[in-house]
């Protein structure tokens, strides 16, 4: 039975919020921290409370932290040394492996994320702009309350037109494929599979293989928490649509171009399912939109191209233990809207999501390291995901066609990252005892 | 098609020395699980040697016929794996009895470790490694320690050679079925 009232909300529901905001922080001194975390700790739903106030709420606030920010916090030794070796280590370190190099590379990331005073984090989610900007006001007088905590950098995200269902700035619909957890009380929409089982996302419960993960120590923490790794990815735009046009000569063929290295039409319909046009009401029917496999419906990649960003991050019936490498996501988009037909202004705009998993190495970085930059995927030879791969402009991106293939050669960067760190999501008891440690590293 | 394939020579053998310690100090590649052994023209791989525990040997044989039983009941048992060949052998050093794990693959094992270790558990292999000295016996729920050990009695190559160099299985067997389907077309033919 998952425990729901000690579980952060953003591990298991989605907030209805249409601003948002993320707040980096450093602590000075434990103290500091410490009164930080007790404070915010009153502020943070539950899911359960979250649940039973969804119709009347208008903001939903979590915390997280980095193992720098547990180690100022005052947790002691035997503890920190508990924790997993890659969330030790922190995404700076792991930069080469996940492919954050070039101008990917953290001495180009923005916000102070890649410093080690970077220690935690606390996530927004507000119903409007106008809750968002109380909420803002609200936490600088929490801050100017703990002595010694200071702001490293805010991110403000908001939807972008149009508002009717979420998408990026490339205009992909979004949130079309995430994974159901047994016991959380939701059915899993046709295609996605059976409800994974709980330890996958959430510490302290079995996970596909039964095991209970006992790290880390002491057990308070290891009960009701999870990982996030964090990724501000920019969304160049105006090279994206050059791009288009340049490989499409009518918005048909554009559109084609488009759906192809996604894997779904900008619609959400999947390729799979609609290879030659769109099918709008399918990419809107959550029924009938994650409803296809690619073993049997598309074994060539002749809708889908082996390469493309959703086969690579969700290879479904074609990648050995799926349901070991699955992740839950959260986040929003950030900048201002590129209206169509408008010139690229050179504003940074994009997506900062949270990638929530049990295990990092097993999941996150499984995925960066192998899905999105195996230039060898699938036998492709010198491709990367077209989407968020790391592309120098020197790779490829082939889409299969009788009954010759077109290749796509010298693939822009359609993104860039531009900050990430991995935080400890601890559960609510978990937060209320690292609010309460003292200088010994104890509670 | 492999982009070494298309910038080696699949037609001209090719042969690698590889420096002490297996890496390449000026272009080592980092995986998850740390440093990755280079790939050559014989692809990538790995040799484990450890000693097993005194008097096991039958356990081995016991295994051979059990891992053959099992990829002839499932032929794809493996194929997570992306191997070219493994070899399993026993010799002795100074009357111990030592065993020997070698195989070529396609990828790097740190890619696909925790497929590996998921086969472990379903195809018996653990039934040998759990009969060599020092393998620890919680490795289902600490990875981290099974990892550690095949780093620890990884012996890495000091010169690696291939007839056909960097040609990946999947490429090897398109070939032949390429070559059966001409076949086939053939006899049509006639």
């Amino acid at each position: 039975m998952l425990e729901f009232d000690d579980i952060q909300h953003i591990l298991l529901t989605r907030a209805p919020a249409l601003a948002a905001r993320y707040e980096f922080l450093s602590f000075r001194n434990g103290a500091g921290g410490r009164a930080w975390a007790s404070a915010i700790k009153e502020r943070i739903h539950s899911a359960a409370s979250m649940r039973a106030g969804i119709d009347k709420d208008k903001r939903w606030v979590t915390a997280a932290f980095t193992w720098n920010g547990l180690r100022t916090l005052g947790l002691d030794e035997a503890s920190l040394n508990s924790f997993p070796e890659e969330f030790k280590q922190g995404m700076v370190a792991r930069a080469e492996m996940l492919g954050d190099t070039g101008l990917n590379a953290p001495q180009h990331w923005v916000g102070g994320l890649q410093s080690p005073d970077l220690h935690a984090i606390v996530i927004l989610f507000a119903r409007d702009d106008a809750e968002h900007d109380r909420c803002v006001v609200e936490h600088e007088k929490l801050i100017a309350n703990c002595p010694g905590v200071e702001v490293l950098s805010v991110l403000d995200l908001k939807a972008i037109p149009p508002l009717d269902y979420a998408h990026d700035h490339f205009g992909y619909r979004d949130r079309l494929s995430q994974p159901v957890i047994e016991g959380a009380g939701e059915e899993p929409t046709p295609g996605s599979g059976d409800p994974l089982k709980a330890g996958e996302f959430i510490i302290g419960y079995p996970d596909e293989h039964g095991v209970v993960a006992d790290s880390p120590q002491p057990k308070t923490l290891a009960r009701n928490g999870s990982y996030m790794a964090y990724r501000r990815l920019a969304e160049h735009v105006g090279r994206f649509r050059e791009f288009l046009r340049q490989h499409g000569e009518t918005a048909e063929e554009q559109e084609l171009i488009a759906a192809k290295l996604m894997g779904r039409w900008r619609s959400g319909a999947p390729l799979v399912l609609s290879p030659d046009k769109d099918d709008p009401e399918l990419g809107a029917d959550p029924q009938r939109n994650n409803d296809f496999n690619y073993k049997e419906m598309d074994p060539h990649g002749y809708a889908v191209p082996l390469g493309a960003h959703a086969r690579r991050m969700n290879p479904r019936d074609t990648a050995a233990n799926m349901n070991r490498r699955r992740m839950i996501r959260r986040g929003a988009t950030y900048g201002p809207h590129l209206p169509d037909g408008k010139a690229e202004d050179g504003v940074e705009r994009g997506i900062a999501a949270f990638i929530v998993c049990a295990s990092l190495i097993r999941q996150f970085e499984f995925a960066q390291n192998v899905w999105t930059n195996d230039r060898n995927f699938h036998e492709l030879g010198n491709e990367r995901d077209p989407i968020i791969g790391a592309q120098d402009g020197t790779l490829e991106f082939k889409i299969p066609k009788r009954p010759i293939r077109k290749t796509i050669v010298g693939l822009p960067a359609f993104t860039t990252v531009r900050g990430g760190a991995y935080f400890f999501l601890p559960g609510l008891r978990a937060l209320g005892y690292l609010a309460s440690l003292n200088e010994s590293g104890r509670a | 098609m492999s982009s070494e394939s298309k910038t080696q020579d699949w037609s001209k053998p090719a042969a690698m020395a590889i420096p002490k310690g297996g890496y390449f100090q000026d272009k080592v590649e980092q995986g998850r699980y740390g440093p990755i052994f280079p790939k050559t023209p014989a692809c990538y791989g790995f040799s484990i040697l450890a000693k097993i525990i005194l008097g096991r040997e039958d356990v081995f044989y016991k295994y051979a016929k059990s891992i053959e039983e099992t990829i002839a009941a499932q032929p794809d048992a493996l194929a997570v794996l992306q191997l070219h060949y493994l070899r399993w052998v026993l010799f002795p050093i100074k009357g111990d009895t030592y065993f020997m794990y070698q195989g070529i693959f396609d990828t790097d094992f740190d890619k696909y470790t925790e497929d590996a270790v998921t086969l472990f558990g379903i195809t018996g292999l653990r039934t040998v490694f759990e009969n060599l000295e020092g393998f620890p016996m919680d490795w289902q729920t600490n990875p981290a320690a099974f990892i550690k050990f095949v780093r620890d009695h990884q012996c890495p190559s000091f010169l690696e050679y291939a007839e056909y160099p960097y040609a990946s299985a999947t490429e090897i067997k398109k070939a032949l079925k390429l070559k059966a389907a001409f076949s086939t077309m053939l006899d049509q033919m006639q």
